[in-house]
């Protein structure tokens, strides 16, 4: 039986602007910058943690011109994928990436599992950060008034 | 490399605009200057793109954070509707109605009687998922509507 979650794909439009963002804005390490020829791997992965990878794919990888055409046109109207990351400081990282001109498309909120915040790559894939909320949680009930004040 | 058509990018940035800052009296010639385009233009590609106007996914938008707040808390149905950048208690509570199928007090009255808790689902999944569908066929938004052909 399968055992661990190792490399989720997200698709990017031009993998030297997404190292730049990826690893040179968010911080994320380069894993892998292999060229097989007809196609180009690139992986990244968060500080400390090599077993999970980002896989910075082109719409051209496996597909033909049209269906990459598709994948294009879906992706820069933001029907990409989304990535979670967790962090330890939402607020910091959040000021931290703000001074590197990163723009955010919801600022640090708070919810019952934790604070997070939310964002899209250059390509406009959406990407949160999320700092979890001390265990136990307290998953709210309907009749309990819970909704924060932030969008 | 072959680039995506930036004006895509533009107008999904002006979308996000819409997602964070809903309750602002937000204005299309704004939204449209921001995507560096036209007016006109920009109401036509927003709906090309997207598969409705500008107008409509706003008020989608802002239904959509009404419903959370009627679910979630225990504040005045007219709090909420200026909360979320509707000015009129009577636009709200007809477009909500239009769309719900029913008024925000039976909408929050409907959701304690049973409906329960999303659970352990991250808010912005909810926000997204929860918003009401498009509607592309019949206007339920109360726009105004072209005289009838003859």
């Amino acid at each position: 039986m399968f055992n661990a979650l190792t490399h989720t794909f997200i698709y990017v439009l031009d993998q030297d602007e997404a190292l730049d963002f990826y690893v040179g804005k968010l911080g994320l390490e380069l894993k892998t910058d292999a060229d097989l020829e007809s196609f180009r791997w690139v992986t990244v992965a968060a500080p400390g943690r090599p077993d999970s990878e980002l896989v910075l794919a082109t719409p051209e990888m496996g597909h033909d011109e049209e269906t990459a055409r598709e994948i294009r046109a879906l992706v820069a109207k933001g029907g990409g994928s989304g990535v979670i990351f967790s962090t330890d400081d939402c607020r910091g990282t959040y000021e931290e990436l703000v001074a590197k001109g990163i723009e955010f498309t919801q600022e640090p909120t708070e919810h019952f599992y934790g604070i997070d915040c939310g964002l899209r790559d250059p390509f406009g894939n959406p990407l949160r950060f999320t700092q979890p909320a001390p265990q136990p949680l307290s998953v709210p009930s309907a009749d309990q008034s819970t909704a924060s004040n932030a969008p | 490399m072959v680039r995506v058509d930036p004006a895509s990018r533009r107008l999904l940035r002006a979308r996000d605009t819409m997602d964070r800052r809903y309750a602002e009296q937000l204005d299309i010639p704004a939204l449209a200057r921001a995507a560096l385009t036209s007016e006109a233009h920009f109401i036509r590609t927003f709906k090309q793109t997207f598969g409705e106007t500008p107008h409509r996914y706003l008020q989608r938008r802002r239904l959509e954070r009404a419903m959370a707040l009627l679910r979630e808390t225990d504040r005045p149905v007219t709090e909420i509707c200026l909360d979320v950048g509707f000015t009129s208690l009577g636009t709200f509570s007809r477009t909500f109605s239009r769309v719900l199928g029913m008024s925000p007090t039976a909408y929050r009255a409907a959701w304690r009687a049973g409906a329960g808790t999303a659970g352990y689902v991250p808010t912005c999944v909810v926000m997204a998922w929860t918003r009401p569908r498009q509607v592309r066929e019949v206007s339920s938004f109360g726009e105004a509507q072209g005289l009838p052909q003859p």
